[in-house]
């Protein structure tokens, strides 16, 4: 188990962490989540015990990372963002180093460097300089390092990043295997990953945890009810005016459009219940014929967002009112004919869009 | 430990820097070693010797500077600092992997007594002596050169930090005959010094209060010894000055063929210094 608590790390002035405070319960896998320079690297780096906290503590099973640091470290196996690998040894050379450096005893070293290799599958490049493999083979090395020794806990600082799409399936599946019997704390800023693979996602944000819990749980808590959209033929007033029959005003949106000079209403409803049937009947009534009826629930992706593109907002009100006003305009965008929705974030990094949409795939399948 | 030093020692013969160090130091000892005693008829080895002085300013900033600088650009001091193993442990590591590789040419130094011996009449006793404190001279500036690479993560100015440091101390004689040797003059040369001092404890502890009071208290001190007795400041920071001189303690092995034990012991104790400047150096990067 790992408690951290009240943690802050003040780069002169800039709060990196700010007072983040979370438990991790054993056996499950976890998710960092949250954009770059959220303070992922930097908690992460506290926690292994690589870097120093301006306040706060944390134990890794009961051990404190400053004061009992050799035991505390010993549960622990690290992958750093990028790889801490020594270019001018063998991929073997290296592991053998790392096992000696974590303290395994000699008999057992032979065995742990074996089963490190094997899983991260790297009997191909066991005798190869590290300084000739290719980055995914790289990172590989990096995350048998980790796995050396099997530790109780493992931490996994952007495991998957600049990896081609097959090396990201691989190491998923490589982390769901060792999350069976560790636990894993892995980070990221691709949504899809994180929920591929992890049990409870905790979404941090300008240093401060601002959601955590299963994705299920996340998306059910943070969204809401379910939002039904509609196309009607008719003025947007009297559209309106039919709707708030059922809902508040402040649940109703309302845009027009014009197609071929007859007048379209889009709406956007906030719903409580399921009321498409009354609305279905009561739109037949006044002579306004629904053309489309689509019923959502905002997917995690948009709470991630919202949460950490909001940054310091960390009141659940401020932020859940900032979601509704966001999935307006999302939803809107979609029905309009783009296509699944891509954010700005993910449209400037390519490949991270394209991992999001290879991961899609995957899960299609 | 031992796993590092392992570590450090191999791959300091995987990539060509120890064999060149040592093929440096050996081939300009041979030059001198030539000049001296084979061609010169020189007696004393240590005159030979003290020749490699200046080229150690050229090899050790080389064999040091990758030492912490490296780990840090890599980014693998990651690796180090997560592992279940002590900061000391780390310096150790490294710092007697360097030691290693300056041992092999100063034990292959050794030979060139037995030569001359071979040859005619050698003084092996004060040879062997300038030896052992050209040994540890080298280690001190070994140590020196670990903290500067611990402080930085480019190698070039790590090297060139060294080399300077180590140019430094090697004038340091000379620099110092130019320092003033009136009472008040040395009265203000040790205030500087006090507070140089204290601002570097300042640096280190970040508590205002304690640094305030300790430069107030040496300010306090230094004024009433100065009114005091006056006299005690005559030349005192001259001497103060010139008993840190590192190469001096190897010069009077060479030229005065003494063995100055406490000059190897304030080897010792500076080897010690900058060892812990190294471990406080490191530590402090992971709280900043």
């Amino acid at each position: 188990m790992i408690e951290v608590k009240n943690l802050v790390k003040d780069y002169g002035g800039h709060l990196a962490v700010d007072h983040l405070s979370f438990t991790i319960e054993d056996g499950q896998i976890y998710g960092f989540l949250g954009p770059n320079g959220a303070g992922k690297s930097t908690t992460m780096n506290i926690m292994a015990g690589y870097l120093g906290a301006t306040e706060g503590q944390v134990l890794i099973n009961g051990h404190d990372i400053l004061e009992d640091a050799e035991e505390a470290k010993r549960c622990i196996g690290y992958l750093p963002e990028l790889p801490p690998l020594y270019v001018d040894m063998t991929t073997e050379e290296y592991l053998n180093f790392a096992a000696a450096l974590k303290k395994i005893p000699k008999k057992e070293r032979e065995a742990s460097v074996e089963a490190a290799i094997s899983m991260a599958r790297l009997s191909d490049v066991r005798g190869r300089l590290i300084r000739n493999l290719s980055k995914g083979y790289r990172q590989r090395v990096g995350l048998a390092q980790a796995m050396l020794g099997m530790p109780p806990v493992i931490i996994l600082d952007e495991p998957t990043v600049g990896l081609d799409p097959k090396q990201i399936i691989e190491i998923r599946d490589l982390i769901r295997e060792l999350g069976k019997k560790h636990t894993v704390i892995l980070s990221s800023h691709i949504l899809s990953e994180v929920s591929a693979v992890c049990d409870r996602i905790m979404i941090i944000s300008g240093g401060r945890l601002v959601a955590s819990g299963t994705p299920e749980n996340l998306e059910r808590r943070m969204t809401g009810g379910p939002r039904l959209e509609l196309m009607v033929k008719g003025a947007p007033q009297k559209a309106r005016s039919i709707a708030e029959g059922f809902l508040d005003s402040g649940a109703v949106s309302v845009t027009s459009k014009k197609e071929d000079g007859t007048e379209f209403t889009l709406l956007t409803l906030d719903l409580e219940t399921d009321i498409r049937e009354a609305l279905f009947y009561a739109y037949a009534q006044a002579e306004m014929p629904i053309y489309s009826m689509n019923m959502t629930r905002a997917s995690l992706e948009e709470v991630f967002l919202e949460l950490t593109e909001t940054g310091k907002m960390v009141q659940k009100e401020k932020t859940e009112k900032g979601i509704k006003r966001l999935l307006g305009k999302r939803k809107q965008k979609e029905t309009e004919g783009f296509g699944p929705v891509v954010s700005e974030a993910e449209a400037e990094t390519g490949g991270v869009a394209r991992e999001e949409l290879l991961h899609r795939e995957e899960v299609r399948r | 430990m031992s796993t590092i030093y392992r570590r450090e020692l191999k791959s300091y013969f995987d990539s060509m820097i120890g064999y060149l160090i040592i093929a440096f130091l050996v081939f300009f000892l041979g030059i001198y070693f030539f000049a001296y005693n084979l061609s010169g008829g020189y007696p004393y080895f240590s005159a030979a010797l003290s020749g490699m002085t200046v080229m150690m300013l050229i090899a050790i900033p080389i064999l040091t500077m990758r030492s912490f600088s490296e780990e840090r650009k890599n980014k693998t001091d990651q690796l180090l600092f997560t592992s279940p193993v002590s900061i000391w442990g780390i310096v150790w590591g490294k710092y007697l992997s360097m030691v290693t590789v300056f041992a092999i040419p100063t034990a292959l130094f050794c030979i060139c007594p037995l030569i001359i011996q071979a040859n005619g009449t050698a003084y092996l006793a004060a040879d062997y002596g300038s030896l052992l404190a050209f040994f540890l001279m080298g280690c001190v500036f070994i140590a020196v050169g670990m903290w500067i690479s611990s402080l930085t993560e480019s190698l070039v100015t790590a090297a060139v930090g060294t080399f300077g440091c180590l140019l430094l101390l090697l004038l340091w004689p000379s620099l110092v005959g130019f320092l003033p040797e009136s009472a008040f003059g040395s009265l203000v040369g040790f205030w500087v010094i006090w507070s140089m001092a204290v601002f570097a404890f300042y640096r280190i502890t970040e508590s205002q209060a304690a640094a305030s009071a300790l430069e107030a208290a040496g300010t306090v001190m230094l004024v009433l010894l100065y009114l005091w007795n006056r006299n005690m400041f005559e030349h005192a920071l001259v001497h103060a000055l010139e008993a840190v001189a590192v190469e001096e303690v190897f010069e009077r092995f060479v030229l005065e063929q003494t063995f100055d034990l406490g000059g190897l012991l304030f080897y010792l104790s500076l080897i010690g210094l900058f060892l812990f400047l190294t471990c406080q150096s490191l530590e402090r990067r992971r709280w900043s």
